[in-house]
């Protein structure tokens, strides 16, 4: 299998644009994806009853298969990067909730109680102290909702969107593997960058677990 | 909403919707197949590796970066890789079920050596121990939980993305999604991703199952 290095710099115009479009689905997910499921998991980590069945129902969707998820929102959204980006969220909150939840069930109750005591209401309680702390865990599963988000763009292309994904059913229906390689190469760059980007912004926004390190 | 449900209803219990090649008992074995096989021959591969990188220490960069790998790794376009290198067989469908599924077993398998107390395992050691003594009896049975929790995700996995092996021409419950999909027909797809969704989650409640069998007879 040989890859065809003319059609590689004859279309580094629609690689870029395709690697953007890919790129911005993706982060448009994870962010929703966050929205949701922060106030969610503070459900679920206060009320018990709550936490199995949210954790449950995040699980079941994710059983579904992503082409599936994609095919039956068509009815509300349309061919549209709105059905992509809603499939994506979808998938991001099975890993956001569960780690967000993990990640507040970590914070020690003597700190939540000292913070109590010092007269610290409970929002604030939870904005400036249970989060920063949870923080690790969160950002733990942001990361691998951002990779995965990325890897399942390209399932989008069977309805007509999906980034990089497009090289896939270009490749596949011309038998010619140059793009297949191309949009297999750039999604694994891609989630690699955004990977280590998390890393570094993790660095910055924990100061007090680099002395571990 | 209600017309499609009653639909889906009437699609998933008609007797002939279950019969025949296309039916849906065939399909359901297909995808079972695809599944069962794609994780079995995971597992051969993912337990051993992360039982050696557990129990030597070494490769433990490997590891922990291979999920990383085995989640970026678009599992399309590996399929379409394969299929354009070796032609219409069942290869990339397997290859890419394997792929998705390694890397989730082998980091469960390393995570689970590793929360193995360090102090436990030098006293086997002292005890006169061997290596593989001590990997088969102490550290093995003490990481079990964590090796199921890895084999659970891998399989839940594969098995919602078995789907693609229709993608490729093959069968499975990925038929009903594929084949709706290009016939519009909203009911067949959502057949389909209910069906996926059951049989996956019927798996997972079976392994979890199997996995409190195995821990009674640790904890007696």
């Amino acid at each position: 299998m040989t890859i065809d290095w003319s059609w590689i710099s004859d279309h580094t115009d629609d690689l870029t644009a395709l690697t953007v479009s890919h790129l911005q689905a993706a982060l448009t997910a994870v962010l929703l994806g966050l929205l949701i499921s922060l106030p969610l998991a503070v459900v679920a980590h206060r009320i018990r009853p709550l936490r199995g069945f949210l954790l449950g129902l995040s699980n079941v969707l994710f059983t579904i298969p992503s082409i599936a998820i994609f095919v039956l929102l068509l009815p509300v959204s349309g061919l549209t990067r709105t059905t992509t980006v809603i499939g994506l969220t979808i998938y991001t909150l099975v890993v956001l909730l569960r780690n967000t939840v993990e990640g507040l069930d970590s914070v020690p109750t003597k700190t939540k109680e000292a913070a109590q005591a010092m007269g610290t209401r409970p929002l604030r309680t939870l904005l400036t102290v249970e989060f920063p702390l949870a923080l690790p865990v969160i950002m733990a599963g942001v990361r691998i909702a951002t990779v995965m988000s990325i890897s399942l763009v390209s399932v989008a292309t069977y309805i007509g969107d999906g980034g990089l994904g497009q090289l896939f059913t270009d490749g596949f229906q011309r038998n010619f593997p140059t793009p297949v390689i191309a949009g297999v190469a750039l999604t694994l760059l891609l989630a690699v960058v955004a990977d280590a980007l998390l890393v570094a912004v993790q660095y910055v926004l924990t100061p007090w677990t680099r002395r571990r390190a | 909403m209600y017309e499609l449900l009653t639909n889906l209803g009437t699609w998933l219990t008609s007797g002939e919707q279950w019969s025949g090649p296309d039916g849906i008992a065939h399909r359901l074995a297909e995808h079972l197949q695809y599944s069962l096989l794609a994780t079995l021959i995971a597992a051969a591969i993912g337990l051993p590796l992360g039982l050696l990188i557990g129990h030597t220490g070494r490769g433990a960069f490997l590891a922990i970066n291979l999920a990383s790998f085995g989640r970026a790794l678009p599992t399309v376009g590996l399929v379409v890789l394969v299929f354009l290198a070796s032609g219409l067989s069942m290869w990339p469908v397997y290859v890419a079920l394997v792929a998705l599924a390694v890397p989730a077993i082998v980091t469960n398998t390393y995570a689970g050596m590793t929360a193995v107390d360090p102090d436990v395992r030098d006293a086997a050691r002292g005890q006169g121990m061997r290596g593989h003594q001590v990997l088969l009896q102490v550290e093995l049975p003490l990481a079990l939980p964590l090796i199921m929790t890895g084999l659970r995700l891998a399989l839940i996995q594969v098995v919602a993305t078995a789907t693609i092996a229709a993608y490729v021409s093959f069968g499975g419950l990925g038929r009903y999604v594929f084949d709706g999909l290009a016939q519009r027909d909203l009911v067949q797809v959502l057949g389909g991703a209910v069906l996926v969704a059951v049989v996956a989650i019927a798996l997972d409640l079976a392994l979890s199952a199997l996995q409190r069998a195995l821990f009674r007879h640790r904890t007696a």
